[in-house]
């Protein structure tokens, strides 16, 4: 999908409490923000960014019921059709007595198919490598990568962050790989709303 | 945006001293890069030999079979089942700590998840062991997958406890590494990136996958995390329900009871916060890491130890009485006469139980005691015997007396090589926690950051300034209109 290189305006925060003004004045500005890279969840600011929310749960509940009908199916096939063993007399298709492995598959897909999908929705596996926008976005610093287009004036955007609060500015050449291609599309205009 | 969450001033600080975003990363992640200390080579060769001891000990019972070790013809199950319900046991405290203290939003969970359910890996490895060896003819332990065989095909019995624990046992360390390994990739970027040599940056570079930090990835993160913390709740509660129905579905007097798995589950608690505390207290102090695992992490887990120890007294208690008031003559039997007799050949055993599970951790309704880490560390030690003491009583008093005394048994002590095996699983235990604390953050870094500013010592202290200054505007303004 979308490759090829692209410059970014990067400004680095640190605190949130001057990060969340910048993002909303940012966003009202009209510039687009490419992303936040923060070291530790913040919470509400994928709400500010506009950000919709993920439907991961939806895709790990999905998982779950595919568990749970691959348990109950499977052993209902082999003891009541593939092979029928009697069991002290007990009924073939005994269903308190498969409850126990029906829950553990149930958890065990819901769990594995959940972080699986996490993986490849980041992007994240060992041997990837990806831009990092500044090192210290994983220590201390929150820090706003703005992607520039043809008409945009870089300084003007750096000036901007600058009296946003940002501490550090500067212009970063990246390349950028499918995950970012997919993160326009979930990213919504800014509009005023409560609570910021 | 002022402040994000509001936290009582009455409760204490879970991160003590003058702490920044940065003095986090640095207190936490400075043991990664230091070369380890002496005590750690000590600690770590001693683990190993004993790994090793370990694992001569298996080669013997592999080569020559089960004989090696004592158990015999009523007593089937012996130390071997008997270890491994206590570290699946142990393991318990880690998923407890790291999914259902989540779910109840108690803060001071961040300070001692990592670790913990670090413990619970390896705890459910060592734990794996005792079954697959005791099977005697290991290669054939694949008959326990349901797979289409050159058989027949002739399925596994999906009607049994013990495939049910296959089950349990392997979801339950699958799930446990997903959450465990999930928390961590963040930590493990935030070391990457201060990677100075090149081995760690490869390393950390691999282990990281590429975490950046993007705000969609902390938002998937974050519903992650919830997820597998709402499906590791009930899974923990299932693994030891599952494991007490080996004993509870059978008809051996002194196991068949419905009391079972409540009783398992928190005696598994109950000896899992202990190994906790045994665990943290050393690497707080070894790690200087005292300033976020602080004597309010020891005292809130002591309670736990309190209410869980208390709990399983009452099991105890309940599981005798009815003995009696069931009028069933050989399960009554085996409660008087094989456990509660104190000179019948294993009476001490139920007496040491029930000193160390029931009455021991009545101590720590003391403040004062709770607080007191000798005391912690002590009795963490004592709550671990005595719940490794219960495994032996239910299982070699419950059967070491057969319904026909013509097969009643010799007393039975376990050989060297069946020793030799456990001590084997702490080799491996403690082979694999000193490598974490070696190669691994110890304590989530991304978490006790975001919780620094509600619950850190010095924002404590500012807070009540802010408090003063805009108590009014704070509570109209912020929390009036807080996003959902």
């Amino acid at each position: 999908m979308a490759g090829g290189i692209k410059k970014f305006v990067v400004g680095s925060f640190d605190d949130e409490k001057v990060l969340f003004p910048a993002v909303k004045n940012v966003r009202k500005a009209g510039y687009k923000i490419h992303d936040v890279y923060t070291p530790f969840p913040v919470h509400g600011l994928d709400h500010a960014m506009g950000i919709r929310e993920t439907s991961l749960h939806t895709a790990g509940f999905i998982y779950a019921i595919t568990g749970t009908t691959t348990a109950l199916t499977f052993m209902s096939w082999v003891f009541t059709k593939d092979w029928p063993l009697n069991i002290g007399g007990k009924p073939h298709f005994a269903l308190p007595a498969w409850i126990p492995i029906t829950f553990e598959l149930t958890v065990l897909f819901s769990a594995v198919g959940m972080v699986l999908t996490f993986c490849y929705l980041c992007n994240l596996a060992p041997f990837v490598k990806k831009h990092h926008f500044h090192p210290r976005a994983t220590d201390d610093l929150f820090v706003m990568a703005i992607e520039c287009t043809d008409k945009t004036n870089d300084a003007e955007v750096q000036a901007f962050l600058q009296s946003a609060g940002a501490q550090e500015v500067n212009v970063q050449m990246a390349e950028t790989g499918w995950w970012i291609g997919r993160y326009h599309k979930e990213q919504k205009l800014y509009k005023e709303e409560k609570g910021y | 945006m002022s402040l994000l969450k509001y936290e009582s001033q009455l409760r204490e600080p879970l991160v003590d001293g003058d702490k920044d975003y940065h003095q986090v990363t640095e207190d936490i992640i400075r043991p990664i890069e230091m070369k380890p200390s002496r005590l750690w080579y000590i600690g770590f060769y001693i683990s190993v030999a004993l790994l090793l001891f370990g694992v001569y000990s298996v080669y013997r019972e592999v080569t020559y079979g089960i004989g090696q070790w004592n158990v015999n013809k009523t007593i089937g199950w012996g130390w071997d089942i008997t270890n491994f319900v206590w570290w699946v046991g142990i393991g318990h405290a880690g998923t407890l700590i790291s999914a259902i203290l989540l779910l109840f939003r108690q803060g001071w969970r961040t300070g001692v998840n990592r670790a913990a359910e670090a413990m619970t890996i390896f705890a459910v490895m060592c734990a794996g062991q005792f079954p697959i060896w005791h099977m005697g003819r290991v290669w054939m332990a694949f008959f326990v997958l349901p797979y289409p065989n050159t058989r027949g095909p002739l399925w596994v019995n999906f009607n049994s406890p013990l495939l049910w624990d296959v089950f349990a046992i392997s979801t339950y360390f699958t799930v446990s590494l997903l959450f465990w390994y999930s928390g961590l990739l963040p930590d493990l970027a935030t070391v990457r990136d201060r990677a100075k040599t090149k081995f760690r940056k490869m390393f950390y570079g691999v282990a990281s996958f590429g975490w950046t930090g993007s705000t969609k990835h902390w938002q998937r993160h974050e519903s992650l995390s919830l997820v597998l913390a709402g499906l590791s709740t009930p899974l923990v509660l299932s693994v030891h329900t599952i494991v007490s129905f080996d004993f509870a579905t059978s008809i051996v007097p002194g196991w068949h009871t419905t009391i079972f798995p409540p009783y398992f589950v928190a005696g598994a608690i109950f000896s899992g916060f202990a190994m906790v505390q045994t665990l943290m207290i050393v690497v707080r102090k070894v790690l200087n890491l005292q300033d976020y695992i602080t004597i309010g992490h020891i005292e809130a887990m002591n309670k736990v130890i309190v209410l869980t120890g208390s709990i399983v007294g009452c099991a105890y208690l309940t599981e005798l009485f009815i003995a009696w008031y069931g009028q069933n003559p050989y399960e009554w039997y085996a409660f008087k006469e094989n456990r509660a007799n104190l000179y019948s050949p294993y009476g001490w055993s139920y007496w040491l139980m029930m000193f160390c599970n029931v009455v021991s951790p009545q101590l720590f309704w003391s403040r004062k005691l709770r607080r007191n880490i000798t005391v912690t560390f002590f009795m963490s030690i004592i709550v671990n015997i005595g719940m490794w003491f219960e495994r032996f009583v239910i299982i070699v008093t419950s059967v070491y007396r057969d319904y026909l005394p013509s097969s009643w048994s010799t007393y039975y002590s376990p050989s060297i090589w069946e020793i030799g095996f456990y001590l084997g699983t702490f080799g491996l235990f403690f082979t694999c926690f000193f490598l974490f604390a070696k190669y691994f953050p110890v304590i989530a870094v991304a978490e006790i950051k975001a919780i620094l500013k509600t619950s850190g010592e010095n924002y404590k202290v500012k807070m009540t300034d802010i408090e003063k200054a805009d108590a009014e505007k704070f509570y109209i303004e912020e929390v009036g209109h807080a996003h959902h």
